[in-house]
């Protein structure tokens, strides 16, 4: 079944993006090198970017049609979203920033309890702490548990591995694949390093120059669950 | 060092008058920092010399102004007399609103500056966690531009206090109505035999923005502490991540 169906098209200054693509369930890379705008693909599937035309629909709802001048906010689309630098919020403690979006669900939205993902992450002891306190791999824990306490409907996580190392990028690895497994959200993953998405992803998309494509490397194009862009 | 009646009075006069001067300073001062600092649109030029004018002005001009406008005579102030029975002219909360409007381009100063150091990338991460524009300006936004607005209140306040020459155009020097620490320190100075009582206020008046100087500092530095600016701990955490 189509989750998120899209057809995109920004501009920005000589910068054109246009991506159109259907995704399923399961882990949809989007991999592509520095530039090509991976990042601005996601932040247009948050809504905090507007597109200049075209449409997004996840699960049948409309998000943006601005032929019709439809645009749901970022805050009403409930989609979580991973930074690659985790933005945790530095006034808040651990434990208030990984209950900054819980506490803004209804007790009927909430699918996963601070327990749970505190175990899943294994964060309980930093649950005091300031984000300041914590190391790069214990900030993008606590970023994805605080994405995850969410209980978003599709999680889109933006080179969340980059600014760490790779001791660091092996510790985390493991849990997304926890996450992928055990919280069934379907996720989109943005990444220049093809390793991790292939670790990751069921299928894969290449990015290059604005420009959405199917890759060449993707896993289950036999079952042709995934299809990306322009031309497919 | 003991302090007479009368200038008792003035010291709590100054400090009521610094106190509601600030108060009333903070939500359009918070509100115009914010538009100033992240928002572009015609005419911001010309809001931003307005905002920055009672500072460069002699005070008595402001002072003059608020006269014109809000004595009883006044196209403002007679219409607040008609219709509320308020009068400002030559009553202490004339005395604030003068205190407030030559202390307001100190408070927006450094409010603005903290708005515009904020990453706007956090608010966009409570974005996408639910919040709203004004539940992230509320839960974000403003905590973190704490420190900021700590500071923009104490320059304030320190300003109202040392308020002279808009007070004494707008509302008179009139003992325990509108006579403010400057004032009464002024005054002192005009009669025999007051150069005491002068030179008390005068120490008093070093030792009040000492001490609001320095309660600012203290908050200030709480503040950032609590955003993570100064934690000790965290250079371990980052050395332990490299």
């Amino acid at each position: 079944m189509t989750r998120l169906d899209f057809e995109l098209q920004f501009a920005r200054g000589d910068f054109l993006l246009a991506a159109t693509a259907r995704i399923e369930a399961g882990v949809t890379g989007i991999c592509g090198p520095s530039g090509a705008g991976k990042s601005t693909l996601l932040a247009l599937l948050a809504g905090l970017l507007k597109p200049q035309s075209g449409h997004l629909h996840f699960d049948g709802d409309t998000l943006i049609d601005v032929r019709a001048g439809h645009f749901v906010p970022p805050w009403q689309r409930h989609f979580g979203l991973v930074f690659q630098d985790g933005q945790l919020f530095p006034h808040l403690s651990v434990r208030d920033n990984l209950l900054y979006g819980y506490k803004r669900l209804s007790p009927a939205q909430r699918r996963f309890e601070l327990q749970a993902v505190v175990e899943l992450l294994e964060i309980g002891a930093l649950l005091a702490r300031r984000p300041a306190q914590l190391s790069g791999g214990e900030r993008q824990r606590v970023a994805l548990g605080r994405a995850l306490l969410y209980s978003p409907r599709l999680l889109l996580l933006d080179e969340p591995l980059s600014s760490l190392d790779e001791r660091l990028k092996q510790q985390i690895l493991p849990f997304l694949l926890r996450v992928k497994t055990e919280t069934a959200i379907p996720m989109v993953y943005v990444s220049h390093a093809q390793a991790e998405v292939d670790y990751l992803a069921d299928r894969v998309l290449t990015m290059a120059d604005g420009q959405l494509q199917p890759s060449l490397a993707t896993r289950d194009a036999a079952s042709g669950l995934a299809r990306g862009s322009a031309g497919l | 060092m003991t302090l007479s009646p009368q200038e008792w009075q003035a010291l709590w006069l100054s400090a009521k008058v610094a106190a509601c001067a600030t108060l009333l300073c903070l939500p359009p001062g918070i509100a115009l920092s914010w538009l100033m600092a992240r928002r572009e649109f015609a005419g911001k030029a010309l809001i931003d010399t307005l905002i920055q004018l009672p500072m460069v002005l002699p005070p008595v001009v402001p002072g003059y102004l608020l006269l014109l406008l809000f004595g009883t005579q006044g196209p403002i102030g007679g219409w607040l007399q008609q219709h509320f029975g308020i009068v400002l002219a030559f009553n202490w909360k004339g005395a604030v609103l003068a205190s407030a409007v030559v202390a307001f381009p100190l408070m927006v100063q450094p409010v603005r500056l903290a708005f515009r150091m904020i990453d706007t990338r956090l608010e966009r991460a409570a974005n996408t966690l639910g919040a709203g524009r004004l539940d992230t300006f509320l839960s974000i936004t403003l905590p973190l531009a704490l420190p900021g607005i700590v500071a923009g209140a104490v320059l304030c306040f320190s300003r109202s206090l040392g308020e002279f020459g808009a007070t004494m155009s707008f509302v008179g020097n009139i003992p325990g109505e509108t006579r403010t620490l400057p004032l009464a320190i002024y005054s002192f100075t005009h009669v025999p035999d007051g150069e005491a009582a002068a030179t008390r206020l005068v120490l008093l008046s070093i030792a009040l923005a000492l001490g609001a100087l320095l309660a600012s500092h203290a908050i200030a530095r709480r503040a950032e502490r609590r955003l993570g600016y100064h934690d000790p701990r965290g250079d371990t955490a980052r050395a332990r991540s490299r």
